[in-house]
């Protein structure tokens, strides 16, 4: 692409569509809150004062409808997997899934047990996986950053 | 008053033939009572005001498989007196019922529902006998010791395939579709 000199007043820039849309989208993920075990108190501490999810304009939202990004943050049951399909498919798109912790992941230390399912990702499509019991909230705000790599690189209006 | 004081005191009330002998070297000695008696028994022991057992501290279940039984086992505390007391009861496996004490203690409501949950024995007379952990559609008692986990539970599997298995082509690897 050639470049032309525009002399444009310097508060006039100029980008693709795509590029801003993105910018927008990556710079307010709202997440849901949905701590189902240990691995809440984490996402909880993340949202706080001291690795702060808030400076990133990721604000958490309790209810699928107004949500970017469900992070699923704990063990999640049979019991409790019928509500998880139900609650992804009340989200909007574009959607993303974080899973976060051992238990989201694969069953983690409760892989054994009748009660547990096997990871998230056989109920509902998983973006991240964050390994950890629990993670960091370090690395939790370093799985947001890697979804908005991604988010940077999608395309709407271009092919 | 220890377990022996205890069982003698109880003896006075509940005839030898229906109460058993104390297995007096356990830490927590019990005695074992045909599931007929269990509310007799049991309510001499809340009502009696030496014995006064008026908390029910615990009710777990065993399966003993080569014997082909299941083993209730009431755990009694008194808060006035602060002794305790263990009761048990066995049925046989293959249609297990058990009188139910929820009218003697009302936290058995919730004991009789997990062991219904977990081991299927129907506790007759219970108020609202359903499952308390396990999700309604579940089939089948986990905690019985033949009990196997099957393909897929509540149509979703229950294996992850093995990351290090390298995937033919066309496999997903266990991801549900978006």
């Amino acid at each position: 692409m050639g470049y032309t000199p525009l002399n444009l007043p310097s508060n006039v820039i100029t980008t693709r569509i795509d590029a801003l849309l993105n910018w927008g989208r990556l710079n307010s993920v709202w997440y849901m809150l949905f701590g189902l075990a240990c691995c809440g108190i984490e996402l909880m501490q993340t949202g706080g004062p001291r690795a702060d999810l808030d400076r990133f304009g990721a604000v958490f939202r309790s209810t699928p409808r107004q949500s970017d990004l469900m992070i699923v943050a704990g063990t999640v049951t049979y019991k409790m997997a019928d509500r998880v399909r139900r609650l992804y498919e009340q989200m909007a798109e574009p959607r993303y899934v974080i899973a976060m912790g051992s238990c989201a992941n694969c069953g983690g230390w409760l892989q054994k047990s009748y009660a547990v399912v096997k990871g998230v990702d056989l109920i509902i499509p998983v973006d991240i996986y964050l390994p950890g019991c629990p993670p960091r909230p370090e690395s939790l705000t370093e799985g947001i950053l890697e979804l908005q790599k991604r988010m940077r690189r999608e395309h709407f209006i271009t092919k | 008053m220890t377990p022996e004081e205890i069982y003698r005191h109880t003896l006075e009330k509940i005839p030898a033939e229906t109460l058993g002998e104390l297995a007096a070297d356990a830490a927590q000695p019990w005695v074992t009572v045909a599931p007929d008696q269990l509310i007799e028994v049991l309510t001499v022991l809340r009502d009696d005001p030496a014995l006064d057992f008026d908390c029910l501290d615990c009710l777990t279940a065993t399966d003993f498989l080569d014997d082909g039984q299941i083993e209730m086992v009431y755990h009694l505390w008194s808060y006035t007196h602060e002794h305790l007391f263990v009761v048990k009861v066995r049925v046989g496996r293959d249609d297990p019922a058990v009188p139910s004490v929820s009218e003697l203690w009302p936290a058995a409501e919730w004991y009789e529902r997990e062991e219904y949950d977990m081991f299927g024995v129907r506790f007759t007379g219970h108020p609202n006998l359903t499952r308390l952990f396990l999700p309604d559609e579940w089939e089948g008692y986990p905690m019985r010791l033949d009990w196997k986990e099957k393909e897929t539970a509540l149509g979703i599997p229950t294996t992850r395939p093995d990351p290090l298995v390298p995937k033919k082509d066309g496999e997903t690897g266990g991801a549900a579709d978006a």
